[in-house]
């Protein structure tokens, strides 16, 4: 392992926005519009399934201030996917701005445009609609192949050939395998058996979906929207409203939250639809209840593992077969699934002899799903670990110990991961790290506390990526200013993570000066370099390595201009960060002088973009455990303890890797525990607001304790690797595990509310 | 149909003519203090406190009009008190997207004014109902807590 000494890198320097954002000032969406735009508001299906007949919005228009109606009768007809994904995208086109035939409750009907919410609120209530109400498919185990079809459409369009059929309800299914698993299977001790379920989770990030548009000084539609991909918005808008991309302009300001919500364009393509027709800035903002029935929750996925062991623990064989419920719309469908395999059957790649992992992925008339955290690797994973611990407490082996057995290595070639090589792994030091910190074994044993609460604990392992591998491009452009400091214009989207800063320190590290001389500017298409956008962990991994070579090509730049100036070769020349000098002498030029040199009589741009991408994904570890108090009287669990150790490469900025350990498992507390999804017989979600859908508070959540074990990866910048999603990955099968070990009971359906458990309990 | 209120706003007499429907959030917004932000609409996620005769109270459920006669104060009219204590926060990363902050900003002074040396679960308590779903809240403690130290010297 490389260990360097660093002047900005592993170290804990502030975002560079902290003080501006914990100080109020205006940087979001809603705070930087100017002026009064157009309200934009949207009339939402009732019905799950159901067919418009016929829409009347005369009166509606009539009232004062009501600048537009739009219905399906003035939408463009070309489908499209809002998945902020690589073209060609593996999600179907199969969305219209506005479709005759609604597919979830929720679904839009009309635009509304008026000068004021009001007015379009009392235009909304006065719009006539009348539906042909169709049967609906409600339940994801009945879709495949229902009569029932959510997308009878002809013009239902896969850019990507992923196994799907919108005469089945499909829109992806596939198998993959090594080895022979039903034979080893057959020739092992111990097979767990069991299938898991999770549901819908909402990112919930604080800031709800919004989005600002205007015609431009150039009649351009100027789009500033609280997104994660500002590029491939630029394209999802282009298709949507049939205009060319040189005509769109997509930035975006600070972003509060996304956690993958805003991987998809969700709420984009109405206001922008309203500029154009009407040539007016428009501001579309969710409310929360919005956000809540119609954003781009998680997947919820049924999967059913087969886990095959012999009786020391060994595991030898895992079979699995998810079932993904993409809602309404596709978007995300065909990509998530995989992960719930590809992301967590790897983890047991040390003795793993056969492996079969096959996916459906179904359409259903509820919300469309999207991009959460974790991607479908937390499905898997809250599957695959809790079978290995249902594994060791069936065999009696400490599951801290069966783990070390059977998880990857470094070095290890991980089938089930596209035979990627574990590079840099710290998996095993992780364990042992988070073991002896947590004092397992004092808290692994039951404790009756002896007033009806008993005390237990729990464990879980996890891996993610590092972007997507031959697939995602990072960019970032360096340039020299007169005065020896440096912007750098990046495409991915800090939201909230301190993409921003951690690429600032690559930079200062490259280019041997201060992170304050890094001024970092994005996104935005007209002015960044290109991008594949903030998701799938990318940016440090990706992006990361486009700002070394950007950097490196700098310093070649300005060495080269230096030559010249000293009249001398570039390979005489050292790079010493405020001045260029020449070897062996004490001839030099300082980097103001070579700025400015730049700028007289010169061919030579001081400016450099570097472009990266991956052909591999290398996964970051972890491991977590959780300490709980169960009440056997209410079934109420408190979290005492979580602690948890993570191997996410170099951390390039230790205070923000923390965080983003310690956010990640708060949100998965909250899945495991509190956040629930529940349906009403029109299929729309009952936790629409914050009253229903519980986010963990400061008093839910216990103390947290993360902790690092460095590896090195030799692909990533500075060896680094990622940690954007690992880290929502543990609690479930950790907090399962100990209300198992409290109770007797596997809860395999999240989340685990106090009256589950509470009823579960024999009297 | 409006209707007029006079308050003090961050230090300063103002007249406003409202609806009477029109809730202090928007007001406020209206007059330019960005910091305030909405998160949900059912009073549940603390990010529109601001302080209105010193105390914290949730301006997305309180009516302009009852702000009539009132001194209220955002985090606009604040920022010295704030930079006192937000720096530490600033240094354990934990202002994360930062659009929670200003209403638990704002709720944090409402408590080190009442409670100038608190305890951990004191803080805990304070807070609880202000909701960042991006930090984990373990950051906003750790910052709180060094603040504290740095005051003991």
């Amino acid at each position: 392992m490389e260990q360097k000494e660093y002047q900005s890198i592993n170290k804990s320097v502030r975002k560079k926005d902290a003080m501006q954002l914990l100080l109020g000032k205006p940087v979001y969406v809603d705070d930087v519009v100017p002026g009064k735009p157009l309200v934009v508001k949207l009339l939402r299906s009732p019905h799950a399934n159901a067919i418009v007949q016929e829409i009347r919005c005369e009166t509606a228009k009539k009232v004062p201030g009501v600048v537009d109606i739009f219905t399906w009768e003035d939408v463009p007809s070309n489908r499209f996917t809002i998945a902020g994904q690589t073209y060609p995208e593996p999600s179907p086109y199969d969305r219209l701005i506005i479709d005759r035939h609604v597919r979830f409750s929720g679904d839009v009907v009309a635009i509304i445009a008026a000068e004021t919410e009001k007015a379009a609120l009392k235009a909304m209530k006065l719009i006539k609609v009348s539906y042909q109400v169709l049967d609906a498919v409600l339940d994801f185990r009945t879709a495949k192949d229902n009569p029932v079809l959510v997308h009878p459409e002809e013009d239902w369009f896969p850019p990507c050939e992923v196994g799907g059929s919108n005469k089945r309800n499909l829109v992806a299914s596939d198998v993959s395998s090594h080895g022979d698993v039903e034979a080893v299977m057959a020739s092992c001790d111990v097979v767990i058996d069991n299938t898991y379920h999770t549901k819908a989770f909402n990112q919930a990030m604080m800031e709800t979906f919004r989005t600002y548009t205007e015609l431009d000084r150039y009649g351009r539609l100027h789009v500033i929207s609280s997104t994660q991909i500002v590029f491939h918005c630029r394209r999802i808008l282009s298709r949507a409203l049939g205009i060319p991309k040189s005509q769109i302009r997509v930035e975006k300001p600070r972003i509060g939250g996304g956690f993958g919500a805003k991987q998809s364009a969700v709420c984009e393509v109405y206001p922008a639809f309203v500029t154009m027709k009407t040539g007016r800035p428009a501001e579309l903002v969710y409310s929360r209840e919005e956000s809540q029935i119609a954003g781009s929750p998680r997947h919820e996925m049924e999967i059913h593992v087969r886990l095959g062991a012999n009786k020391d623990g060994r595991i030898r064989a895992l079979d699995l077969y998810t079932l993904s419920n993409t809602g309404a719309y596709g978007e995300h469908g065909p990509t998530t699934v995989g992960l719930s395999g590809h992301k967590s059957i790897p983890l047991y790649s040390s003795g793993l002899e056969a492996y079969r992992f096959g996916y459906d992925v179904v359409y259903t008339n509820l919300q469309a799903a999207g991009a959460y955290r974790g991607y479908g690797a937390t499905q898997g994973i809250f599957a695959v670990e809790s079978a290995v611990n249902e594994l060791a407490e069936k065999l009696g082996i400490d599951p801290t110990v069966i783990r070390d057995q059977n998880m990857v290595k470094e070095g290890m070639t991980m089938p089930a991961y596209y035979n990627e090589t574990a590079s840099a792994c710290a998996l095993d030091r992780c364990m042992e790290h988070c073991r002896k910190m947590f004092h397992w074994e004092e808290k692994y044993p039951v404790r009756d506390m002896g007033n009806g609460k008993v005390r237990a604990a729990g464990v879980a392992m996890a891996m993610q990526g590092s972007g997507i591998a031959n697939v995602d491009v990072g960019s970032a452009t360096i340039k020299l200013s007169e005065d020896g400091t440096y912007n750098l214009l990046i495409g991915a989207a800090d939201m909230g993570t301190g993409c921003d800063t951690i690429l600032a320190q690559m930079a200062a590290e490259c280019l041997d000066c201060r992170v304050e001389d890094v001024a970092v500017f994005g996104a935005d298409t007209d002015a960044s370099p290109y991008d594949s956008g903030s998701y799938a962990s990318s940016t440090t991994y990706v992006t990361g390595k486009a700002v070394e070579k950007a950097c490196g090509e700098m310093k070649k730049k300005i060495c080269a201009v230096a030559a010249q100036m000293l009249d001398c070769d570039a390979g005489e020349l050292l790079f010493e960060g405020k001045q260029v000098r020449r070897l062996g002498t004490e001839q030099s030029v300082s980097l103001t002088d070579i700025a400015y040199r730049t700028q007289v009589c010169s061919t030579e741009s001081a400016t450099v973009t570097g472009t990266h991408s991956s052909p591999v994904s290398p996964p970051p570890f972890m491991v977590g455990m959780v300490e709980i108090e169960l009440d056997k009287l209410t079934g109420q669990v408190t979290v005492l303890d979580y602690m948890a150790v993570v191997d996410c490469g170099t951390p390039i900025n230790p205070a923000l890797a923390r965080i983003q350990a310690e956010g990640g498992i708060v949100q998965g507390i909250g899945h495991t525990l509190m956040e629930n999804v529940t349906y009403n017989s029109n299929g729309r979600p009952m936790e629409s607001s914050f009253m229903q859908y519980k986010l963990p508070t400061r008093l839910d959540m216990g103390k947290l304790h993360v902790e690092f074990e460095n590896s090195y990866e030799p692909t990533g910048p500075f060896g680094a690797k990622s940690i954007g999603e690992i880290v929502i990955n543990t609690p479930a099968p950790a907090l399962a595990h100990a209300i198992y070990r409290a109770t007797g009971v596997w809860h395999r359906e999240l989340p685990i509310t106090p009256e589950q458990i509470a009823l579960s309990l024999p009297e | 149909m409006t209707m007029e209120i006079k308050l003090k706003l961050n230090g300063k007499i103002l007249c406003g003519q409202i609806e009477p429907d029109c809730l202090l959030i928007d007001f406020l917004r209206e007059h330019g203090c960005y910091s305030v932000k909405r998160g949900c609409e059912t009073s549940n996620c603390g990010l529109c406190t601001v302080l209105m005769d010193g105390k914290p109270v949730l301006s997305c459920s309180i009516l302009a009009a009852r702000a009539d006669g009132r001194d209220v104060q955002t985090l606009e009219g604040l920022q010295a008190e704030a930079e006192d204590f937000v720096g530490f926060i600033a240094d354990q990363g934990a202002e994360q997207c930062g659009f929670c902050n200003p209403g638990f900003v704002m709720n944090t002074i409402a408590l080190l004014r009442e409670n100038p040396d608190p305890t951990d679960d004191e803080i805990r308590a304070f807070l609880a109902g202000n909701l960042c779903r991006c930090s984990g809240y373990e950051g906003q403690l750790r910052g709180i807590r060094n603040y504290l130290n740095s005051r003991k010297g």
